[in-house]
């Protein structure tokens, strides 16, 4: 089944890849060990899991401003997310995606965008044209867009 | 976005490379937040340490700093955030010779750029605060926090290469906290629970950050029975910010764009009561009272003079346990005329290690607490319990003078 999400437009080059979801909030110099490309943030709701090459969907950005050079570095050594999705983007994380290239999306028309990805499913994300289009091999996901 | 014929010019790269970068990375960033047009800056704040930046972010500087000097230099004043190295003191640290040379080749480009290497997130109580209604770049949250909301100034967080890129152009993207509409109060707080101390003011901060969420709810509080000084409001924003990537709030009656609550439209709002329990849960998790303290950090924000004396009055004729490791961060201004003081003396002499120019997250915090095999740490900032969690250490608060008084028994009293 497949699903297109409008959003704003946002950051970046169209990218596809896996999602990895949580209804959590995200900084990068909180939250991740930058070397092993891993959640590392005990309370983190992905504490444990590698974002490498992922698409990552969030509630919203949080705390310091060094995360905006943190996707810079992140993806020239190569352990980057693909893409980061959030329902509230902040500045920082937005001025971090210009700097690096990496793909950015935020508010999204149908409600809350970690319920609406789920972790595992194959997705699309253009941002120029504010499009999101979710694949999923159960069936639960409604047709629509 | 609307572009003056002189943003055009930076566009087209008639004013080189730099200030081209620099425009395309603002129209990015102000597509994305429907800004309409530029807003000119008095001045820029950038943070930039070395371990965010990276061997990729230095090259950027590097690129720009090989550029003839009428391109390459920032077109209004533009200082920095803490660095990530003392380079006066960082073997002892464990922190190696490859850091050192990535904080060298950092300051060489950025002296090559004009941009003033303050080394401090307290610029508001140490360089030159900005004025009600001035319009400006900073980074670090709580730089941007304390001067949105304290002085009545103007700033969206602006991450490193925003900084950069409006020291540049010396404007930055109208949105956000440049426009009215985002500056009015969305949440609305009564404190039951006075705070007190440094401590006090960061946690009630933090419980309101954490609460509000989100960089796009402005709080508005109301029930404080007491004005902050300058250090404790600083610790209550820096804290706000940290959890809850907060830029703006105001106090009824003591921040400047709020004199009556209607004056942020916060009349309109629903009160959520800050209670007691609010306060004791936010504490909960950085407690530890009876272990053993490795290392015991004052900073984030940096230490102003009068923390400083306030830290030597408790350190002066004391000393530290000698399994337990005290150090201080402060800004290369404040060290200075705290050294005059003998301030710094009286905390060297108890056993502890004043930084100049750092702040101890922002400085390979994972990597020295490795070298020195540092796990359970005590500050009283609110703000650095919540960041150095996920920098694989067991973090402890308390107010300052427990602070001491743990590094003199060597476990968190």
């Amino acid at each position: 089944m497949e699903r297109i999400l409008k959003c704003h437009s946002g950051i970046g080059e169209a990218v596809e890849g896996e999602a990895l979801v949580a209804d959590d909030n995200f900084s990068a110099r909180y939250d991740l060990d930058r070397i092993t490309g891993v959640f590392s943030r005990p309370s983190h709701a992905l504490a444990g899991q590698s974002y490498k090459d992922k698409i990552l969907v969030f509630n919203t950005a949080k705390g310091g401003v060094a995360s905006a050079w943190m996707l810079h570095e992140m993806r020239s050594r190569g352990i980057a997310p693909k893409a980061i999705l959030f329902n509230a983007a902040n500045t920082i994380l937005v001025q971090g995606a210009a700097l690096a290239g990496l793909a950015m999306c935020d508010r999204f028309e149908d409600g809350d965008v970690t319920k609406l990805i789920k972790t595992g499913d194959l997705v699309s994300v253009d941002p120029q044209a504010g499009r999101v289009v979710v694949k999923r091999q159960d069936s639960s996901i409604e047709a629509g867009g | 976005m609307r572009l003056n014929a002189q943003e055009e010019a930076m566009l087209a790269g008639e004013l080189g490379a730099a200030r081209k970068w620099a425009i395309e990375h603002q129209m990015q960033v102000g597509r994305m937040f429907d800004a309409d047009d530029m807003v000119p800056v008095s001045q820029a704040h950038m943070m930039a340490d070395p371990e965010s930046l990276g061997d990729a972010g230095v090259e950027l500087f590097e690129r720009f700093a090989e550029l003839p000097e009428g391109e390459r230099r920032v077109a209004i004043p533009m200082i920095t955030d803490p660095r990530g190295v003392d380079l006066t003191y960082y073997d002892p640290l464990g922190q190696t010779e490859e850091m050192a040379s990535l904080e060298r080749r950092f300051i060489a480009a950025c002296r090559a750029l004009g941009i003033m290497l303050t080394d401090t997130c307290i610029n508001y109580q140490t360089i030159m605060p900005p004025v009600l209604g001035e319009h400006v770049a900073y980074g670090d949250t709580g730089v941007v926090i304390y001067c949105n909301s304290v002085c009545g100034a103007r700033s969206n967080f602006e991450g490193g290469p925003s900084a950069l890129a409006a020291g540049l152009t010396g404007r930055t993207p109208r949105y956000g906290l440049h426009l009215d509409r985002h500056r009015r109060a969305t949440r609305r707080y009564r404190v039951r629970s006075q705070p007190d101390g440094l401590t006090g003011w960061g946690v009630l901060g933090a419980v309101i950050g954490r609460k509000a969420g989100s960089y796009w709810e402005i709080p508005v509080i109301e029930g404080l029975e007491s004005v902050p000084a300058s250090d404790e409001i600083k610790h209550m924003g820096a804290a706000m910010a940290s959890y809850g990537s907060t830029p703006l709030f105001h106090i009824v009656g003591i921040t400047p764009e709020c004199q009556s609550l209607s004056d942020v439209g916060g009349d309109d709002l629903r009160s959520e009561q800050i209670t007691q329990a609010d306060i004791d849960a936010l504490r909960q998790p950085f407690g530890g009272k009876g272990e053993k303290v490795d290392v015991v950090v004052f900073a984030a924000p940096q230490l102003s003079l009068v923390e400083m004396q306030q830290v030597a009055d408790h350190c002066r004729g004391k000393s530290a346990h000698k399994d337990t490791a005290l150090i201080v961060c402060t800004s290369p201004s404040v060290y200075a005329d705290a050294a005059r003081m003998g301030f710094n003396e009286a905390i060297e002499a108890f056993g502890g290690k004043v930084l100049q120019g750092t702040c101890f997250y922002q400085q390979y915090a994972r990597e020295i607490g490795e070298a020195n095999g540092w796990k359970r740490l005590l500050s009283n900032s609110t703000k650095i319990v919540n960041i150095l969690g996920g920098y694989g250490y067991a973090p402890s608060l308390a107010p300052m003078e427990d602070c001491v008084a743990s590094a003199i028994k060597g476990e968190v009293v």
